[in-house]
């Protein structure tokens, strides 16, 4: 077993100034409650429970914030009731003993697998609020039982085919379900779904040159896609495009073209990526916006020192990641955020090359001041020749430069403590129902912490990475697409091919 | 129940219209255990739009179709050709969407559609819009979708006149809602009334930093701070107060994670620390041995490698930059 608490890896602090770090409550959570609390608050959790140092300046952390307090406010006051379960989960693995914590930080594979079997065949009738999303619904069953290694039936594999096929407009693209109008993100749902089945019928299923016409047919005179005939434009349809066009081979300069430049207007003064333009940073949307700039050859369009910056302090006391600063943590951004955060770890070059930039030399006056950097590749990109199912193959041979930049024992805390339920399938949160989506994303994110620290993408994560049994660990994606690594490679060959 | 009784294999109008039943195959995956009445509904649909009738029986069975999925966005698009071939009038149908929003503020589909109708009724209909986002956000003050079509409206059709007064409205109920920061920060950079980011940089300085002493583990203030000097650094390190305020928050509470790390960016930046700011860290260096030869840098980064142990990995290799760049 890997020692999680009381510091039992090397790299994990052995001891704590203070727990409130930075959400808003813990600050407020001790003076106007009165009693101190009852345990270590959550924000120990990574770290265990030892003993604080004697701050070292005249300034008192511990005296108490000025007498007169005031009222909390909404958000400090749901954080509080989020850290209060979270803290009561953590209290008793930390009093537990060793096997015990063994036991809760399993991962309970055979619950999942049979929580997201049974979906594929039966949904009730609340489900009909996705009845324009059954391409989602197939991914977010396949994927995950694909992340922990689950072979599908042939007859239920070729009934997915099938079904995916009667989803695809005969003009290209696949609707939320049959006779559906096309959908970018549905497409990119069905797409991932046939790649994870990855047979032969599975991937000649794809009618590849509508898909192009319908994905020109998306694009707006800006660059930038819109999901659907007449739909809105932000980066989820961007990234969807994007993706589904690398993965099968049929991104070129004419679906590239302007892309990258909508992108970088999205990235905010706070450095995560927003829906559109002005909006506001969203794990969502940051790793939908890095990943397809990565895809399009043009991460260095984005302030990345900035971005990695803002996603790590997304990472809160409760170990998991909230989606926007200030908000509740939450299982599904454990991918978006955690997946964001490690796709920067192959980006060393660019990163350093953007610090030299904005600290060594000051920026000449007069350059736009939004201090996204669009300076250097992009006009001389644009020649025909380039080939752009390649930036997604060499991205994943890349060694990662950097170890982790998040806290991956403590999402894989999160995830394994918090989200999973115990009749299968993971959730948002303590309190929250389970769902197909959150099940899809915490696996996922599971999958990027348990492989943030290895170097090279075939190689096996050391123990100290993977918390609880070894048996936890999951099969590793490429985090671009998000579809289990070796599946990815079986359609790369294949869509080469073509 | 109601619906039975009252839907569309019931209504006059439909007595020539022969449903059509979705065709997912022998053995179909994700089935989903429709209820008779949504079915009944998506039968008669499937059945007009497959026809392409653009006729008002077609509209109220959108409507119908909506109601029972808002999330539909095949039945959202059939809706706007049959609207525009009826020559509907659009004031009605913002009143229809704007029902259907108040129970389902989250829905992608129902905003893009009151994006649509926006667009079409005009800068008239400006300040009706922005009614609408306000009582949706007075509700829940971070729902994106509203905070994204307000700022739509804003851009397009105007209304700027009390934009800064609503963002210190809901800053005054809940400082620590990052949505009004944000909002607010569009404010200052674009509102054609307040002469941009440059005319507003002194008193949203003054105002932050106010914010920040009332409250320092409130991270949206201090991201919003460094968001005014955005890609002027030079500034952001010329500009006392921002020194200033880490100074003040750090004699207070030595490990504030938000002023060691603004502080950070500053030395980096080229901060030429004061005699103030040393003797401030002076203990902190000293706790420790390792840091006693480092630079102030390395010194505070170290600290928050101890302070802020989540971010452990983070600051660890953000020092190796910071070295880096010496060499
Ligand atoms: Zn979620």
């Amino acid at each position: 077993m890997v020692r999680l608490l009381g510091g039992g890896s090397a790299r994990r602090p052995q001891h704590t100034a203070r727990s409130r770090n930075r959400r808003p409550q813990q600050a407020r959570a001790q003076p106007s409650g009165g009693d101190p609390p009852p345990t270590p608050a959550p924000a120990a959790a990574p770290m265990a429970s030892s003993p604080q140092p004697a701050p070292p300046t005249g300034g008192d952390p511990a005296a108490p914030a000025d007498p007169e307090l005031p009222r909390l406010t909404v958000t400090q006051v749901e954080q509080m009731k989020v850290e209060a379960r979270v803290a009561d989960i953590y209290r008793v693995l930390f009093g537990a003993a060793s096997n015990t914590k063994s036991i809760m930080l399993e991962l309970w594979r055979d619950q999942h697998i049979e929580y997201l079997t049974h979906g594929l065949r039966h949904l009730g009738p609340a489900f009909h609020v996705l009845d324009a999303n059954r391409p989602w619904l197939c991914y977010w069953m396949v994927h995950p039982l694909a992340l922990l290694d689950e072979v599908l039936d042939d007859d239920l594999e070729d009934d997915i085919v099938d079904f995916l096929a009667r989803c695809q407009d005969k003009d290209g693209g696949y609707g939320g379900g049959p006779g559906q109008l096309p959908h970018l993100a549905t497409t990119y749902a069905a797409v991932n779904t046939l790649v994870t089945i990855g047979s032969e019928r599975a991937l000649s299923s794809i009618n590849r040159d509508n898909l192009y016409k319908f994905m020109l047919r998306m694009k707006d005179e800006s660059g930038a896609f819109r999901m659907h005939d007449g739909g809105e434009i932000d980066v989820r349809a961007s990234y969807t495009a994007i993706s589904v066009a690398s993965l099968v081979n049929i991104l070129d300069v004419e679906l590239a073209k302007g892309v990258g430049d909508y992108i970088a207007r999205c990235q905010t003064y706070e450095g995560g990526i927003a829906g559109e333009p002005h909006a506001e940073a969203h794990g969502g949307y940051t790793f939908c916006g890095l990943a397809a700039l990565i895809l399009l050859n043009e991460a260095e369009k984005l302030d990345l020192p900035c971005l990695i910056d803002w996603v790590a302090f997304r990472q809160g006391v409760e170990c998991g990641f909230q989606g926007r600063t200030n908000k509740l943590v939450d299982g599904c951004y454990s991918f978006w955020q955690g997946a964001a955060i490690a796709l920067t770890q192959k980006l060393v070059m660019i990163i350093d090359e953007q610090l030299k930039l904005s600290y060594s030399c000051k920026k000449p006056s007069g350059e736009d001041a939004c201090g996204t950097s669009s300076s250097g590749c992009t006009s001389e990109k644009s020649s025909s020749a380039v080939d752009y199912a390649k930036f997604g193959y060499d991205f994943i041979q890349r060694s990662n430069q950097v170890g982790p930049l998040f806290h991956n024992i403590a999402l894989q805390q999160y995830i394994l403590l918090c989200a999973q339920v115990l009749e299968g399938g993971l959730r948002d949160k303590p309190g929250k129902n389970r769902d197909h989506y959150h099940s899809c994303y915490c696996l996922s994110g599971l999958s990027v912490s348990q492989y943030s620290a290895t170097t090279d993408s075939d190689s096996c994560p050391l123990p100290q990475h993977v918390l609880g049994p070894y048996s936890n660990l999951l099969e590793p994606i490429h985090p671009l697409y998000n579809v289990v690594l070796d599946k990815y490679h079986t359609a790369y060959e294949f869509f080469s091919q073509e | 129940m109601e619906h039975a009784k009252s839907g569309p294999g019931s209504w006059p109008e439909m007595a020539d219209v022969v449903p059509v039943p979705q065709d997912d195959g022998p053995s179909p995956v994700v089935p989903i255990a429709y209820r008779d009445d949504f079915r009944e509904v998506m039968d008669y649909f499937r059945a007009l739009y497959l026809a392409g009738e653009r006729s008002p029986r077609a509209l109220r069975l959108t409507a119908e179709a909506i109601e029972v999925n808002p999330g539909n966005y095949t039945v959202w698009h059939f809706r706007r050709l049959i609207l525009e071939a009826l020559d509907y009038d659009l004031l009605q149908e913002m009143n229809f969407v704007e029902k259907i929003a108040e129970c389902n503020p989250k829905n992608y589909q129902i905003w893009h559609h009151k994006r649509w109708l926006a667009e079409k009724l005009g800068p008239d209909v400006a300040n009706k819009e922005h009614e609408f986002t306000m009582k949706i956000l007075a509700l829940d003050a971070k729902n994106y979708h509203a905070w994204s079509h307000r700022q739509w409206v804003l851009q397009t059709l105007g209304g700027w006149e009390s934009e800064l007064q609503y963002c210190n409205q809901l800053l005054e109920e809940d400082i620590f809602n990052n949505s009004a920061w944000n909002q607010r920060y569009l404010v200052i950079t674009r509102s054609p009334l307040l002469g941009g980011l440059m005319a507003m940089r002194d008193s949203e300085v003054h105002y932050t930093i106010e914010a920040i002493l009332a409250n320092p583990q409130n991270e949206s203030p201090w991201r919003y701070l460094r968001g005014l000097y955005k890609g002027e650094n030079n500034l952001l390190v010329a500009d006392e107060r921002i020194s200033d305020v880490c100074l003040k928050v750090l004699k207070n509470d030595w490990s504030c994670v938000f002023a060691l790390s603004l502080l950070l960016d500053l030395l980096r930046s080229g901060l030429q620390p004061s005699d103030e700011l040393k003797a401030t860290l002076e203990p902190i260096r000293n706790s420790n041995p390792e840091m006693a030869d480092a630079d102030l840098a390395t010194a505070v980064c170290c600290t928050l490698q101890k302070c802020d142990p989540l971010r452990v990995n983070y600051w660890s290799w953000y020092k190796t930059t910071l070295s880096s760049q010496i060499s």
